[in-house]
């Protein structure tokens, strides 16, 4: 009688323990299935733990991040989600300009450096600096554009323009 | 006519008075000469055959750089500003102080060159600074 009783009861509890089990997927069960919706995304990664799934990884945009949650809250078993995705823009293109255009910019601040320290002595010219080419407008006595041109030649320019200048 | 015809009495005077590492490359319908002449009256000398080439250089096809060989430290220099004082300056820029001047036609002597464009110098009351280089010719 009393083996009867203790056996039932025994029964009992494993027949709650299994359907215990049918009713609460384990978190392997639900890492599995999660895995799966998430296949499409393969920068999002989840990890799951008592039912509480932790997503992470980065994705484009915030459609995507709430993609993945939503995906991962139809799955059987999921009490709640962790959603720690970051949403990271794809970089701009890279400014094609920047790559031609800066050592030519970076170029020509040198070039306007030597000529601004050049020039402070010669009132009565313009001289100015553009893709590595010095240009000089104004009017000058012979002399001082000589000497003006040894120095702007110093700075190595490509070229220096005086077709704006006036000699006296 | 090529710019190396145009300019070789330029190029051959350069050649046969002893410029050192001379340069002559033409790049994008510009000649760039550049070198070292042994002296400062043959890099005068050079600019009077491109002036004489190209009158009061307007055509901008050349760019030419000539240093001067004897420009070395502790050479002396003249102050080749056209009347005016020269002015000495703490650091290499114009926009540094002025911490002392160096009277036109003084000579004074080179420290050492901190670029082709700016040389610290020492003047005859023994301050030192540093100066534009365009002002200041090697004495011979």
């Amino acid at each position: 009688m009393r083996n009867k009783q203790l056996s039932i009861a025994f029964l009992c509890l494993a027949l709650a323990f299994m359907v215990a089990c049918k009713g609460k997927p384990s978190d392997t069960q639900i890492q599995a299935k999660v895995t799966e919706q998430l296949s499409g995304m393969p920068e999002v990664t989840a990890d799951v733990k008592e039912g509480v799934v932790t997503l992470a990884g980065n994705v484009p945009d915030e459609a995507a991040r709430t993609a993945a949650e939503t995906k991962v809250a139809a799955v059987e078993g999921v009490k709640s989600i962790t959603n720690n995705i970051m949403v990271t823009p794809p970089a701009p293109p890279a400014p094609v300009v920047d790559t031609t255009a800066a050592p030519v910019n970076a170029a020509d601040e040198a070039l306007r450096t030597g000529v601004a320290d050049i020039t402070k002595d010669f009132p009565g010219v313009d001289v100015k600096v553009d893709a590595g080419v010095i240009s000089v407008t104004g009017e000058l006595s012979a002399a001082k554009w000589k000497t003006l041109k040894q120095a702007l030649d110093g700075l190595h320019p490509k070229k220096v323009d005086a077709s704006g200048l006036k000699v006296k | 006519m090529s710019l190396q015809d145009k300019y070789k009495e330029l190029i051959d005077t350069a050649r046969s008075s002893g410029t050192d590492n001379l340069q002559v490359n033409e790049t994008d319908g510009v000649l760039h000469i550049s070198g070292e002449a042994p002296s400062g009256a043959v890099k005068d000398n050079l600019w009077n055959i491109y002036g004489k080439i190209d009158p009061n250089f307007l055509t901008g096809d050349v760019v030419m750089d000539i240093k001067v060989a004897t420009a070395v430290e502790g050479a002396k220099l003249e102050v080749v500003t056209q009347s005016s004082n020269l002015n000495v300056r703490k650091g290499p820029g114009t926009d540094q102080p002025i911490i002392g001047k160096a009277g036109h036609k003084e000579i004074v002597s080179l420290v050492s060159k901190h670029s082709d464009q700016w040389w610290l110098i020492r003047t005859k009351d023994g301050e030192e600074g540093y100066a534009h280089a365009q002002y200041l010719k090697p004495v011979e």
